[in-house]
């Protein structure tokens, strides 16, 4: 392989997640991101795990790089619950 | 520091990043009862960093310790790197002292200033020095609560499972809940960090050696602006054994006011024809994203203890950052250190918490903090990220440019150049900002 350009899903595909389906470690009420002007996420989030969908914020927790961006960025009270996933879930990092 | 009590340990530490490993590690060789937890399934699992690693504060450790480290190579060259839209002008100051070739006539001078690391295995390795030198280290568990009674912080919670402790070191990282569940600190702030993303990138040694004009043992660091839009923040290169670590930090607050993502800034970067030509051929192996403490002596806590209770490393955003020197993992392994001492010197628990503050002082780590103090301002500035690097890379062209027409005076010329970017008031209120800072 050489050095391309990579899209949002080529970046996260080469990282090992062990993602745990049905319990997210990051809770986000839509409906204050729907009153948010700036909605900062969309571009700070390093996974993109947050983005615009016919209009309205989705937040997606699967690729999570667990950093932290959202937590400082979110003002608007749309993280309404922050955590890192539960022991064993999540990203791991091998040579970072 | 020390009981009796079998069901309790004398120093839980949260975390087995460099701060939480130098603490634990310094507490089990004391013959401490240590227990340190780490959420990932390694140590190492969930850290990202630039990576550079200030020798320094190893060997206030324990003398030669960094000679056991999975180190990558030491820094012998030095690297500022200036971006225009498709050219670039780089420094490289190469000294052979930082990597201690010179040698000299004490042992400390003999050990090199720094090196490159990759956190996996730095990470792993100090882990494992504590629990060889007797700490109980238990990878793969989240800590999601403390107990608190009669205002004293006397142990975590693990789900349902309590664990108790007469001290609790917090080494959770720059998102530190414990602090936070603690009361030291509200919510982190997001004008007090930057948002890093990173790729580290295989290339053969052989090729890092003959690109980056080093031996095997030894690396460049690099680090450059130009490459943000705008934003503030700035580009940063490591040379590995195997693999070079590229990557970007951004100002979040601003990079949320921008029209583009940080990933498409930093793929545009890595595909810059000054960068591209440095890693062509690697092979991508990994992403990665951290935030890093920004704000210097100012972003640290007012309070970094309550009675049984510690903060330590990023947790207690300890760093520097000067454009030049980027500094966290050494910050954090000294800051561990004073943890132990403070915990070794201390009677009681309710000691602890002006003891660490001592030792964070006497191991000089609030002295450094607050030498840069005034730093992060320059950061304001917002030409530096990019009307600068621009004006730069533009008078060279100027400079260099031959074409057979009648040059343009020299001097006329890069005042021409000058004003393209900006306006005398400009320079004089950012040369005054600047000034300032320092």
């Amino acid at each position: 392989m050489t050095i391309k350009k990579f899209s949002p899903e080529e970046l996260l595909a080469l990282d090992k997640f062990a993602v745990d389906e049905g319990t997210p470690h990051i809770l986000v009420d839509k409906s204050y991101c729907a009153k948010c002007a700036g909605k900062p996420c969309l571009l700070a989030c390093p996974a993109r795990c947050y983005r615009l969908k016919d209009g309205e914020v989705s937040f997606e927790y699967a690729g999570c790089l667990e950093c932290g961006t959202c937590r400082v960025i979110c003002k608007d009270g749309g993280v309404t619950s922050w955590n890192y996933p539960r022991a064993t879930f999540g990203v791991t990092f091998r040579c970072s | 520091m020390a009981n009796d009590n079998e069901d309790k340990f004398d120093v839980i530490v949260v975390g087995a990043g460099p701060a939480g490993s130098a603490c634990a590690y310094t507490l089990a060789k004391a013959g401490r009862n240590v227990l340190l937890l780490e959420r990932g399934n390694s140590a190492g699992s969930k850290n990202v960093s630039g990576g550079r690693l200030y020798t320094y504060a190893l060997e206030l450790v324990e003398q030669g310790l960094y000679e056991r480290a999975p180190l990558q190579r030491k820094i012998v060259r030095e690297q500022i790197m200036l971006l225009g839209a498709e050219s670039a002008m780089t420094v490289d100051y190469f000294n052979p002292a930082f990597g201690a070739q010179s040698g000299g006539a004490e042992p400390s001078t003999k050990v090199p200033q720094s090196f490159s690391v990759v956190r996996a295995s730095l990470d792993e390795w100090f882990a494992g020095e504590a629990e060889a030198a007797g700490a109980t280290v238990v990878p793969g568990m989240l800590v999601d609560g403390l107990i608190e009674e009669n205002g004293k912080i006397v142990g975590i919670k693990l789900g349902d499972e309590e664990m108790r402790a007469d001290l609790v070191v917090a080494a959770d990282g720059v998102n530190s809940l414990l602090g936070q569940k603690a009361g030291l600190f509200p919510d982190a702030s997001s004008h007090a960090v930057g948002v890093g993303v990173k790729e580290t990138i295989e290339l053969p040694d052989s090729i890092i050696n003959q690109r980056f004009g080093v031996s095997d043992q030894e690396g460049a660091a690099r680090v450059a602006i130009g490459c943000t839009e705008g934003i503030s923040g700035g580009a940063f290169l490591y040379t590995n054994k195997g693999s070079v670590s590229l990557g970007i930090v951004f100002n979040p607050e601003q990079a949320g006011k921008q029209k583009r993502h940080i990933q498409d800034i930093f793929q545009d970067f890595k595909m810059h024809p000054a960068i591209q030509a440095l890693i062509e051929g690697g092979t991508s192996v990994e992403y990665g994203a951290h935030l890093v403490p920004e704000t210097g002596y100012d972003g640290i806590p007012k309070r970094l203890y309550r009675d049984g209770f510690l903060v330590v490393g990023d947790a207690a955003q300890f760093g520097i950052n000067t454009g030049l020197i980027i500094r966290g993992m050494d910050l954090a392994i000294v800051s561990g250190l004073a943890a132990a001492k403070a915990a070794l010197k201390s009677t009681s628990p309710a000691e602890c918490g002006a003891e660490y503050m001592r030792q964070l002082d006497e191991l000089l780590l609030i002295a450094n903090q607050k030498a840069y103090r005034n730093f992060h301002h320059i950061f304001e500035i917002g030409r530096i990220f990019q009307g600068y690097p621009e004006l730069a890379n533009d008078a060279l062209q100027f400079l260099f440019t031959v074409d057979g027409k009648v040059p343009t005076p020299m001097l006329k010329g890069l005042l021409n150049t000058v004003r393209k970017h900006a306006s005398y008031g400009q320079l004089a209120a950012d040369g005054w900002k600047a000034f300032r800072a320092l």
